[in-house]
């Protein structure tokens, strides 16, 4: 089977530029939402998208202190990578919804 | 209408965008009780503004100062008298018997455990690597005969009423005082 991988103007977006369908998700695609918000990826960024991604799969409510715990980024580092509202702006890298967490 | 029922409503409801110049850039979040209650609602705004990447400073005055010593920051009680919102059927005298209001904490703080809400030592880490700035408040501390030491690592200072106003410089900033 070929895996066709989509661009930023081939996928649905909601207003807020958040992926409709999380599988279509690509790191290419990635890279495209990263450029949008002024972030140039790098391997760091992406284990955590991954790991957002699989957490999100979970059904797991996100929030800043997960993935402080997470193991593979303290809050710091996490709010270094992604400057500007870090899980607002990972969540849209990740091509997950946008998190509906307090804390 | 079962559709908006199912999901949060935060993730149904159409944000409005702020396109003019009167965007929130800051919030100065004075906390001027030492309440579970009133602590956590300060540190949830100040954490939540850092996440929607505004910028997050915190002034803790009066018994607001109990939420940031080293001694009292993780064992903050709520009132239990005097609040008529709590437990409305339970009568005074009841809420007010020895131990009552350290059990009543202790449960709100695990229902608290169970929403993955942070204690407040951990809260306040998070507000500092967050970028957020927290200080306490200089007529308070000598007030209470607190010193630097007795203070949380975190607190980036000790400051006066005009200092503190100067953290609230520029286009954009919110004070908000709890």
């Amino acid at each position: 089977m070929e895996t066709v991988v989509l661009t930023l103007d081939q996928v649905e977006v909601n207003s807020e530029g958040y992926l409709k369908n999380v599988n279509d998700w690509s790191p290419e695609l990635a890279r495209e939402i990263a450029a949008k918000e002024n972030i140039q990826l790098t391997e760091k960024h992406f284990e955590v998208l991954n790991w957002l991604r699989t957490k999100q799969a979970e059904g797991v409510q996100l929030s800043i202190r997960k993935i402080g715990n997470s193991g593979i980024v303290d809050i710091k580092q996490f709010y270094a990578l992604f400057p500007g509202g870090p899980l607002k702006v990972s969540s849209k890298i990740a091509g997950i919804p946008k998190p509906a967490s307090c804390i | 209408m079962q559709d908006v029922l199912e999901r949060p409503v935060t993730q149904v409801a159409e944000v409005p965008e702020n396109k003019d110049k009167g965007k929130l850039k800051k919030v100065l979040i004075i906390c001027s009780k030492g309440k579970l209650e009133d602590v956590y609602a300060a540190l949830v705004m100040a954490n939540g503004a850092l996440m929607e990447g505004l910028e997050a400073k915190m002034f803790f005055t009066f018994f607001g100062l109990e939420a940031i010593t080293k001694k009292n920051a993780d064992h903050l009680h709520t009132a239990t008298v005097g609040n008529p919102a709590f437990m409305p059927s339970m009568p005074t005298i009841v809420a007010g018997l020895p131990g009552f209001e350290a059990f009543a904490s202790y449960m709100m703080q695990k229902e608290m455990d169970k929403l993955d809400m942070p204690h407040v030592t951990e809260f306040i880490q998070m507000i500092e690597a967050g970028g957020g700035e927290i200080y306490a408040c200089k007529l308070a501390a000598e007030m209470f005969h607190l010193k630097k030491e007795d203070l949380l690592d975190e607190v980036k200072g000790i400051i006066t009423v005009g200092d503190m106003y100067a953290l609230a410089e520029g286009e954009g900033t919110q004070i908000i005082f709890i």
